[in-house]
């Protein structure tokens, strides 16, 4: 699957669940690249700015879209990488901030220790 | 190759935040070493790993560090200030 093709099937189911792709377009195209990336590594699309064990039970929170989006746009208006976005912040309607890592440590740690080969 | 300088950037390959932290160094024109952690495999990033963790409990990335100074995320300003500090 190339990157254009995945944009626009992510776009069409996502838009209408209120997650937009980061209007900066080489950034949007970037991450799902990294996506498809992690995708041909791991074997599931785990996100680009988390450090993946490779284990896809123990790395389900970070399969993208990752269960930290919507805490996330709801607070910062982004998610933890900056793929989606909500309106108000493609807008500038609200500040862009960097997102903090909502991901406890302890998950990466077990994944890690637990995920190893 | 790393260079013999203060300032390491524990990065991910497919990282966003730590490619446009890289591209500020260089626009920076300073030398820095960079270690893409997903690109490690066993032992060396059990232990990588944990010495990110000392430095940032969060485990998260890009984790920059100039100096003593360790700044969690692509933040410009901050990178700025503690470069021109050095």
């Amino acid at each position: 699957m190339t990157t254009q093709e995945l944009y626009e099937k992510l776009k069409s189911i996502q838009e209408p669940k209120g997650y937009f792709f980061n209007g900066d377009m080489q950034m949007t195209m970037d991450l799902l690249e990294s996506l498809l990336v992690n995708k041909e590594r791991y074997g599931y699309m785990a996100c680009p700015c988390r450090l993946a064990s490779g284990d896809r039970e123990l790395d389900r929170d970070i399969i993208c879209p990752c269960v930290y989006r919507e805490p996330d746009v709801a607070e910062y208006g982004a998610c933890y990488c900056g793929l989606y976005v909500s309106q108000d912040w493609n807008e500038g309607r609200i500040p862009h901030v960097t997102v903090p890592e909502r991901r406890p440590s302890d998950k990466l740690l077990a994944a890690l220790l637990g995920g190893e080969d | 190759m790393s260079h013999s300088t203060p300032i390491t950037l524990y990065a991910l390959s497919t990282c966003i935040h730590c490619k446009h932290t890289k591209e500020y160094l260089e626009r920076c024109g300073v030398p820095y070493n960079c270690i893409f952690v997903d690109k490690l495999t066993g032992d060396e990033k059990k232990s990588m790993v944990e010495q990110i963790k000392k430095i940032n409990p969060k485990l998260s990335f890009p984790t920059l560090v100039i100096n003593d100074e360790v700044i969690v995320g692509f933040k410009e300003k901050e990178i700025e200030e503690a470069l021109r500090n050095l």
